[in-house]
């Protein structure tokens, strides 16, 4: 693979409702903020590629109505409907295929339609819509899967709470900074067994933007390139029941091949830092078995060993992750940003000492239905 | 005209009409609805390649690649293999009404089937329910079958 680089980032702050911005307001203000943190301009920019969903906009074909907002006119424009580490994807691709530099856009409102029913959406509608399946109670039955399987305690997962939660004090851009402890997890409301209300993410509005450049843009850029050593996506089922949702194989095809591509060999001791996309918390250590960071039934116990806290070995969503901000499909790409950030050493007071080797996570569809791994470094 | 852009009202425009849709069920789709009606029990389709007896029935094995045509009947009995407790209401796409909560959400391995079918547990006691539990359909009576998923009313545990 020829040399590419992320050369700029940018974030809104996410909150429950943004009521005095439209969708395209959000990605203009994160375009141009991309742009000023590259050090470029939009002549630079050669390829646009857009990520929204129309169920969630309520618009039919939404990319093309903030295509004036991120800089596409007069450019190619694509749009993908799915997390932003696809669209990241998408953009990475149009620049090793000649293009010199890809913006990729990502925005999402919660706040203005029904998250049920879009996420309710997701799901067959002959067979399983009818059922109340939606992205909350697919989650509450991957959890009492993979709970089961391995006899892993409620208390494990809320464990994952406190630490992201905690962790997301320290992220400017995070929705839900707390301070909370097990004991709060635990008494929280329960909203669909064994998930409380602490164990989901919030409804988030936000929007994000990064610039994959190659070589020439990347040496003309102020920042310091973070480049892209490895990087694929692997998709398995659709209907839930054709699937073992304890075991993400479709997340270990990924990552074997992302680790492959970049290089590496032993997960644990060459990557500094990782942000997975965990919109519920046992998602974080099921996802974390799947990268290979630990052996089947055993991502539970990471965090008691201190292995994914800030100052662990491999600390693991430093930012807050997606249960600190959900917005849908921006919080992939959110992921792919906090790894840049860390790896120039740019990422505050969530930052990891001398991280250099960083990991990516998104994922699309009820239940991780494909995932999408990113290796980026600062060395080329 | 006032200046001031900081304190003007933020307005908004609401929607709440529905997007009617006609969706095709297809053949093995109705096939299986069909089976339902007619006597009460399922029909699901195996993979010539892998073996796996999938329901609902349809046209293709993802992993196998291959077209699927041997239709399978199966009983009205399976096994509870994961559920949840739903406490959140939820309004039916189909029927725009609210599901009375809270509502057992079930993740049912059908005897004879390979892959997992999905359906309401009619128990919310979390006493009474545990993976592992036999289960048995409850249908519609015939004169008020649909040829839809709601034929289906329930699963109850069996013993």
């Amino acid at each position: 693979m020829d040399n590419a680089a992320i050369v700029g980032v940018a974030q809104t702050k996410y909150e429950r409702r943004k009521k005095d911005q439209i969708f395209a307001d959000m990605v203009f203000d994160v375009t141009r903020a991309a742009l000023d943190d590259a050090g470029l301009g939009i002549g630079d920019i050669d390829s646009v590629v857009t990520v929204s969903n129309d169920f969630f906009d309520g618009r039919t074909i939404s990319g093309m109505a903030v295509g004036d907002a991120c800089g596409g006119e007069d450019k190619n424009i694509s749009t993908v409907s799915g997390d932003g580490t696809f669209g990241a994807f998408y953009g990475l691709m149009r620049v090793l295929s000649g293009y010199k530099a890809t913006i990729v856009v990502a925005h999402y409102k919660g706040s203005e339609g029904s998250v049920p029913i879009t996420t309710n959406g997701m799901f067959d509608p002959i067979f399983h819509r009818h059922l109340g399946l939606d992205a909350i109670s697919s989650a509450a039955i991957q959890a009492n899967v993979y709970m089961t399987r391995y006899g892993i305690r409620e208390e494990d997962m809320a464990q994952v709470s406190v630490k992201n939660h905690g962790n997301a004090k320290n992220n400017p851009f995070a929705q839900l900074p707390m301070d909370i402890t097990v004991a709060d997890v635990m008494k929280s409301r329960k909203i669909a067994e064994p998930l409380k209300l602490l164990d989901c993410c919030p409804i988030s509005d936000g929007a994000a933007a990064i610039i994959i450049a190659n070589e020439e843009i990347a040496a003309k850029g102020t920042k310091k390139p973070v480049w892209i050593k490895g990087v694929a996506h692997c998709c398995e089922e659709y209907f839930l029941g054709d699937r073992d949702l304890a075991n993400p194989v479709a997340l270990r095809d990924a990552a074997k091949r992302a680790y492959a591509m970049a290089g590496i060999k032993d997960p644990v001791a060459e990557i500094d830092v990782a942000e997975v996309l965990e919109p519920f918390s046992y998602m974080e250590p099921l996802w974390l078995e799947g990268l290979g960071f630990c052996k089947p039934g055993e991502g539970g116990q990471l965090i008691g060993k201190g292995m994914t806290t800030m100052g662990g070995k491999l600390p693991v969503n430093p930012s807050g992750g997606a249960l600190s901000a959900n917005p849908i499909l921006v919080a992939g790409l959110a992921r792919l940003i906090e790894a840049a950030l860390q790896v120039r050493g740019e990422a505050g007071a969530r930052q990891v000492k001398n991280a250099d080797t960083a990991l990516a996570h998104g994922f699309n569809g009820p239940c991780g239905q494909s995932h999408c791994v990113w290796i980026v470094s600062g060395k080329k | 005209m006032s200046t001031d852009n900081v304190q003007v009202e933020r307005l908004e425009s609401v929607f709440s009409c529905p997007m009617p849709y006609e969706w095709s069920i297809g053949l093995y789709g109705s096939r299986f609805f069909q089976e339902i009606k007619q006597n009460r029990r399922f029909v699901g389709i195996r993979c010539k390649g892998c073996g796996k007896v999938y329901v609902p029935p349809r046209r293709v094995c993802g992993p196998c690649f291959e077209e699927l045509t041997e239709l399978v009947t199966l009983s009205d009995t399976g096994v509870i293999t994961a559920f949840s407790v739903v406490n959140y209401p939820f309004i039916d796409p189909n029927t725009g009404s609210q599901r009375p909560i809270p509502y057992t959400y079930g993740y049912i391995k059908l005897d004879g089937a390979d892959n997992i079918f999905s359906n309401i547990i009619n128990e919310t006691d979390l006493s009474k329910i545990k993976v592992g539990m036999k289960v048995r359909a409850v249908f519609k009576d015939a004169a008020e079958m649909e040829g839809n998923i709601q034929d289906i009313k329930y699963f109850d545990i069996l013993g």
